[in-house]
């Protein structure tokens, strides 16, 4: 939303206006900063109070954190274009998992290739729930939870039900490596890579007629077929770039694990994505949302994991708490944005 | 009718007046309702009617001084369930059943039989079989409502307002879904509920209704009370004359040019889509504004929305400046130089969350792109500002969202979205809806520039006034059909008379005399 800070002059009731309007887009523009700000925070407070040390701010803890949210990240950048148009994706954990079978049992004999494979997967399958979602005016939830199960089944077929391994992986380094700027500094790959995916996404969204339209048709979906907006090409696009995210996403994990199960891997994933794009504060209905919002709900996501870990707190409570921040987080934005937000 | 010499009023609404922030809806109105009759309640689109019957079942509040008594004593109505209480039933043009449930759970929504904690089915389904018999349905308390026809349906609201011990009944344009049969019945039943000594308020367009079924009709125009008729008064010359007889407004004056003086731009002929389109033609010629007139549900926005492309047609040819057209999507009629504006610029024009700026650029953004996809800023910035300028829209900056703005602003907002793709025929559907009366004058002013800049200009409009004041020429839809024209070349003046005549359907000639 940073396109609409720039200040106006003009005084009077419609200045006045406008300068609200103006506030209302700048609270909704920085929406959970605070949030994420807070609970880092409060992670190394207690983490200071209850060990002596704060092992949460330390850089070695942050480039962790990262890590951990980069591909909830890439796959909550996906999940931001579908929801921008009032729809979801519910299969983008099995894409993911599907996309890093066919990536991992490819590179067994072509290498590289694998890499293709898997974001070719992904698109395919996205385009799929595109066409069935633009063209015969299915509900997206029906579509993709529909995917959800079926490309959770074709993900184990691909492995006969079984792990695939390549201890050889040509492109491990995406998963395992850094990149090293100036000998220095080094950031690692699935870092790199989640950025510039939220860069672009950012730059889709708010430099090109596609992003216009996406918000158009999130925001009014009769107006803009209305006003001549091709709906179904808009529709194809934001499924599409799901599927090939959630793909992205496959090659990411399938580098860092060197193995993929179809039955296991990228279990419950479309959850996380869904909760980071909501934790940004982009509307549930389409039409209002930014990707950076997503990028911090993602980020909040993994400090709490992240946190929760380093606090000592059991594996069962940390489900509980992370469910009750989400919760907690969104009634705290809606509460917020009272009067301003539809959601 | 009322049978004793000094007969006790059921109802009587007394210095009714509604304000709406900036418009003053009603004013001063009055209505008497006797048991046993039906009685009509006339008036043009937006004379008021719907606010008025709005107040009687406690949707709106009146303003203060405001006088309400039923069978003499007054009544104070604060919500539905009070208007309920007093016996005010309403049966709405859109009906207000839940059609997943059956007639009995529709019948006793609200107000559900049980024994004890438990529903009692079998009590509500012998209770409506009753009512259902004595009303001559065909159809049982089981059935579900989804699976009734328009006409059963309003049995079934009928029966509900029955069952709720409803005396005073009010109909809204109850016939608009009906078939002629369909309608014979509904008047049997509507006879059967005045003999029972049950008031009947029937709100109808249809001049032949009225003068078949009312004992007297009240007529409102601009929000006032005009007068009633009685049984031997109502004529439906007479009635016309009390509905459009107002003195115009001279911001709508414009000189009358002689209209369909440039070429033909737009043919259409013929067009049906099957439903409430069966026939419109016209001809819209560069320069002109010509006006499209009718009452509501007379099919105009259909036909304007076949034309653009955004409904699928049935029948019927569109020709485009000499060439045949047919347009299979919005974006294909811009492409070819015909655009629409809607009439709900909330609903379907808007993106309410979007900047003022974006939603002027979005016809065009696609034109102006780099590299192919590429947002142009610098140039949708400055389109923007133009058309703030140029439109005179009233906002700090194209950066505001334009849920912010008034609505004639926001009208011009999309006003300017159209005109960026330079189109050659403007579709213009109510462009003056919600728009205070500053906002109007200057939309006349904008529609009048297009026409002398060459554009050709179809204004659908409801407001007589509006129509008679901008347009060179006008065209008439009654029940999805164009009927008739007046203006232009048909030597048969521009009057709010002669329209309301071709619209209603009542005889020119007598309505001339």
């Amino acid at each position: 939303m940073s396109d609409s800070l720039s200040t106006t002059k003009q005084a009077g009731p419609t200045g006045q206006r406008a300068r609200r309007a103006q506030w209302r887009a700048f609270v909704r523009s920085i929406g959970m900063l605070p949030v994420l700000i807070i609970l880092g925070a409060l992670v190394q407070g207690l983490d200071i109070y209850l060990t002596g040390e704060g092992r949460f701010l330390t850089w070695q803890n942050l480039s962790i954190v990262a890590q951990q949210a980069s591909v909830n990240a890439v796959l909550g950048a996906g999940m931001t274009f579908v929801i921008l148009t009032g729809g979801i994706d519910l299969s983008v954990g099995s894409i993911l998992a599907a996309a890093a079978m066919i990536g991992l049992i490819v590179s067994k004999s072509l290498g590289d290739l694998g890499i293709v494979a898997a974001l070719v997967m992904g698109l395919l399958i996205g385009l799929g729930n595109g066409v069935l979602i633009a063209f015969l005016r299915l509900p997206p939830f029906i579509v993709t939870l529909g995917s959800l199960t079926a490309v959770r089944g074709f993900a184990r077929l691909l492995g006969n039900d079984t792990t695939v391994f390549n201890p050889d992986l040509p492109f491990a380094f995406i998963g395992n490596g850094s990149l090293h700027l100036g000998g220095f500094v080094s950031v690692s790959w699935l870092i790199v890579i989640a950025f510039l995916v939220i860069l672009g996404s950012w730059m889709i969204l708010r430099r090109t007629v596609l992003g216009v339209h996406i918000y158009a048709v999130g925001g009014n979906e009769s107006a803009a077929r209305l006003s001549g907006i091709k709906v179904w090409a808009v529709l194809l696009f934001v499924y599409g770039a799901s599927g090939l995210l959630a793909g992205l996403g496959g090659v990411m994990q399938a580098a860092r694990l060197y193995a993929a199960n179809g039955l296991q891997l990228g279990q419950s994933y479309e959850l996380d994505a869904i909760a980071a794009v909501i934790l940004g504060g982009t509307s549930f209905v389409g039409g209002i949302g930014s990707i950076w919002g997503t990028l911090i709900g993602a980020l909040i996501i993994a400090v709490l994991t992240n946190g929760l870990i380093l606090l000592g707190v059991t594996d069962v409570w940390q489900y509980i708490i992370k469910g009750a921040v989400i919760i907690g987080a969104v009634a705290l934005d809606r509460y917020r944005l009272r009067g301003s937000a539809r959601t | 009718m009322p049978t004793s010499p000094e007969p006790q009023p059921i109802l009587q609404m007394r210095n009714v007046s509604k304000t709406f922030p900036g418009v003053k809806a009603l004013q001063n109105v009055q209505l008497t309702v006797y048991p046993g009759e039906v009685h009509a309640l006339m008036g043009e689109n937006g004379a008021g009617k719907s606010t008025l019957m709005k107040i009687l079942s406690g949707a709106y509040f009146p303003d203060p001084g405001a006088e309400v008594s039923i069978d003499g004593k007054p009544v104070h109505i604060d919500g539905p369930l009070s208007a309920k209480a007093h016996g005010i039933a309403i049966i709405y043009q859109e009906l207000a059943l839940s059609p997943n449930l059956t007639v009995a759970e529709n019948i006793y929504l609200g107000r559900e039989a049980h024994r004890g904690p438990a529903i009692d089915r079998a009590g509500m389904f012998a209770g409506c079989d009753e009512i259902l018999t004595n009303l001559g349905a065909t159809f049982g308390p089981r059935t579900l409502v989804g699976d009734l026809s328009i006409a059963e349906q309003q049995m079934v609201e009928v029966a509900r307002a029955i069952h709720a011990h409803s005396r005073i009944l009010v109909m809204d344009e109850p016939t608009t879904a009906l078939s002629s049969r369909e309608t014979r019945r509904l008047f049997d039943l509507i006879l059967r509920l005045k003999a029972e000594g049950l008031a009947i308020i029937y709100i109808s367009h249809r001049m032949a209704e009225v003068y078949e079924l009312a004992e007297r009709v009240s007529v409102l125009r601009d929000g006032g009370y005009v007068g009633t008729l009685s049984r031997q008064e109502i004529k439906p010359e007479s009635i016309v004359r009390m509905m459009v007889g107002r003195d115009l407004s001279s911001f709508y004056k414009k000189e009358h040019r002689g209209g369909s003086t440039g070429k033909p731009v737009l043919q259409v002929s013929d067009l049906a889509d099957g439903k409430r389109v069966r026939r419109g033609s016209f001809t819209l010629h560069a320069g002109e504004v010509l006006g499209l007139a009718g009452l509501v549900g007379a099919g105009r926005t259909e036909l304007a929305r076949l034309i653009y492309g955004a409904e699928p047609r049935t029948g019927g040819t569109i020709t485009l400046t000499g060439k045949e057209v047919s347009f299979d999507s919005p974006g294909a009629a811009i492409a070819g130089g015909v655009v629409y504006l809607t009439e709900d610029r909330k609903a379907q024009g808007l993106f309410l969350d979007m900047t003022v700026g974006d939603n002027i650029n979005l016809g065009v953004i696609g034109r102006d792109a780099k590299f192919g996809g590429w947002l142009d800023l610098a140039r949708a910035r400055s389109r923007s500002l133009a058309a703030i300028k140029a439109l005179t829209i009233r906002v700090p900056g194209p950066e505001i969202n334009v849920g912010a703005l008034s609505g004639g602003n926001q009208q011009k907002v999309l006003l300017s979205r159209l005109l960026e793709t330079q189109p050659k025929v403007l579709i213009l559907d109510e462009p003056t809806r919600g728009v205070d009366i500053g906002a109007k004058s200057e939309i006349y002013r904008i529609i009048d520039e297009l026409a002398q800049g060459g554009a050709a200009v179809l204004v659908i409009s409801s407001e007589l006034p509006e129509v008679v004041g901008i347009a060179d020429r006008v065209v008439v839809m009654r029940e999805g059909e164009t009927v008739g024209e007046v203006g232009g070349a048909t030597g048969v003046a521009i009057t709010e008379e002669n329209i309301m005549a071709l619209a209603t359907g009542v005889q020119l000639d007598k309505v001339a005399a």
